[in-house]
């Protein structure tokens, strides 16, 4: 792997105060010029809002780790409350969401984890579990309660139709190859349908991937991708 | 079947009507202009009592369309298959919904897939794709779409 501070780019930080930027898109263009993946370059991108941070607050005349700690804390605290209150939106579409009714049962007992609480409104969920094929009919409305949910929030894609189709991806003429195609998936879990085990392993991932995040750069980025606000160009 | 074959005969004279036997459920095909004096029939007649839709479906033979209509008489425990060949350009069937009320969504479905009008039905329209979908997927001849609405189908 490349070193991260020459992967990130400098568009983000040279931006205007309070301008909007497409982030996705400085990516992708990153992705073209430079060696390395997506998910490198948004942990550079990370590392580097994290380093410019240090630097304000050396110029400011503060000592980096004191001034440091306690966002570290906070990023803690954060990261501890939401990945342990997962609260997942009812979102079954196919058989994928008879296994995901039985993690939720006591057998399996997704509430061990905090995850039971299954919402029937997007406006409390934080992750949505699309468990099962996607049909275009389906589409815009999968993506209205995309957007119907409150940041931060995440996308499971739950077994191999919500992935890319499944049995459907060659001759299902209303199929959506993949929900990817419509929303950003934060984790992908194969089978068909999985067992339960595997998606409360794909939730643990999830859960690991909270615990990652800094109240920093990723909430900031996560407002801006695709489906967030437009950017001032296209609005003008 | 034969017993019903036999009462059509006996009823509308043989024009038009044919029993098939074969591999499969032997059918009756019937022409499309006595179609629901046939379903009012089988339903009304007490030896037959064929009260019950099963299911109407449709078959694209490239050259015609077959929709087929599978009828149950609780009483006398059988079923009954109808066959009615239209055109694939532009057929229209009578619809039998006024006659049993389980064909509404069955006649949509078959109006779905395969384009075939059901003249009289209350409500044709699509039932399982969007309304603004384009062509009849069921048919021989259909072609994916590229995409959409902007979701691309690669």
């Amino acid at each position: 792997m490349a070193d991260r501070n020459s992967l990130a780019p400098e568009a983000p930080l040279g931006a205007r105060p309070g301008e909007i930027i497409d982030l996705n898109k400085i990516i992708d263009e990153w992705v073209r010029q430079r060696e390395g993946t997506r998910r490198q370059i948004r942990r550079a991108i990370r590392e580097r809002n994290l380093s410019q941070l240090r630097e304000q607050i050396k110029a400011d005349g503060l000592d980096t780790q004191v001034a440091i700690a306690p966002i570290r804390a906070l990023d803690w605290i954060f990261n501890q409350s939401r990945m342990h209150s997962l609260w997942p939106l009812t979102f079954g579409l196919a058989c994928c969401a008879i296994e995901m009714m039985a993690a939720g049962a006591p057998k399996y007992d997704l509430d061990r984890f905090g995850m039971g609480a299954f919402r029937a409104t997007p406006r409390q969920a934080d992750v949505m579990i699309v468990a099962g094929t996607v049909t275009y009919k389906m589409a815009p409305r999968l993506v209205r309660l995309y957007k119907q949910m409150p940041d931060p929030k995440y996308v499971i894609a739950m077994g191999a139709c919500a992935m890319g189709g499944g049995p459907y991806c060659k001759y299902g003429y209303n199929v959506v190859k993949g929900v990817d195609k419509l929303v950003p998936v934060d984790v992908h879990i194969p089978g068909c349908p999985p067992r339960p085990e595997a998606l409360i392993d794909g939730l643990m991932k999830l859960q690991d991937k909270i615990s990652r995040e800094s109240i920093w750069g990723l909430w900031k980025e996560k407002t801006r991708r695709l489906f967030g606000r437009p950017s001032k160009a296209e609005t003008a | 079947m034969q017993a019903v074959f036999e009462k059509l005969k006996a009823r509308f004279g043989e024009d038009g009507f044919q029993l098939a036997t074969g591999p499969g459920d032997p059918f009756v095909r019937v022409p499309v202009e006595r179609l629901r004096d046939v379903v009012a029939m089988l339903r009304d007649d007490c030896d037959l009592k064929f009260d019950q839709v099963l299911i109407v479906t449709g078959v694209d033979y490239s050259d015609r369309i077959d929709v087929v209509y599978h009828l149950r008489s609780y009483a006398h425990r059988a079923t009954a298959v109808l066959k009615v060949s239209v055109p694939r350009d532009g057929g229209v069937v009578p619809s039998i919904c006024d006659l049993h009320p389980a064909a509404n969504w069955h006649e949509r479905e078959t109006f779905d897939m395969l384009g075939v009008r059901f003249e009289g039905h209350p409500n044709l329209r699509r039932i399982l794709l969007p309304e603004d979908w384009d062509g009849h997927p069921l048919r021989k001849d259909y072609q994916q779409p590229q995409q959409y609405h902007g979701i691309s189908n690669q």
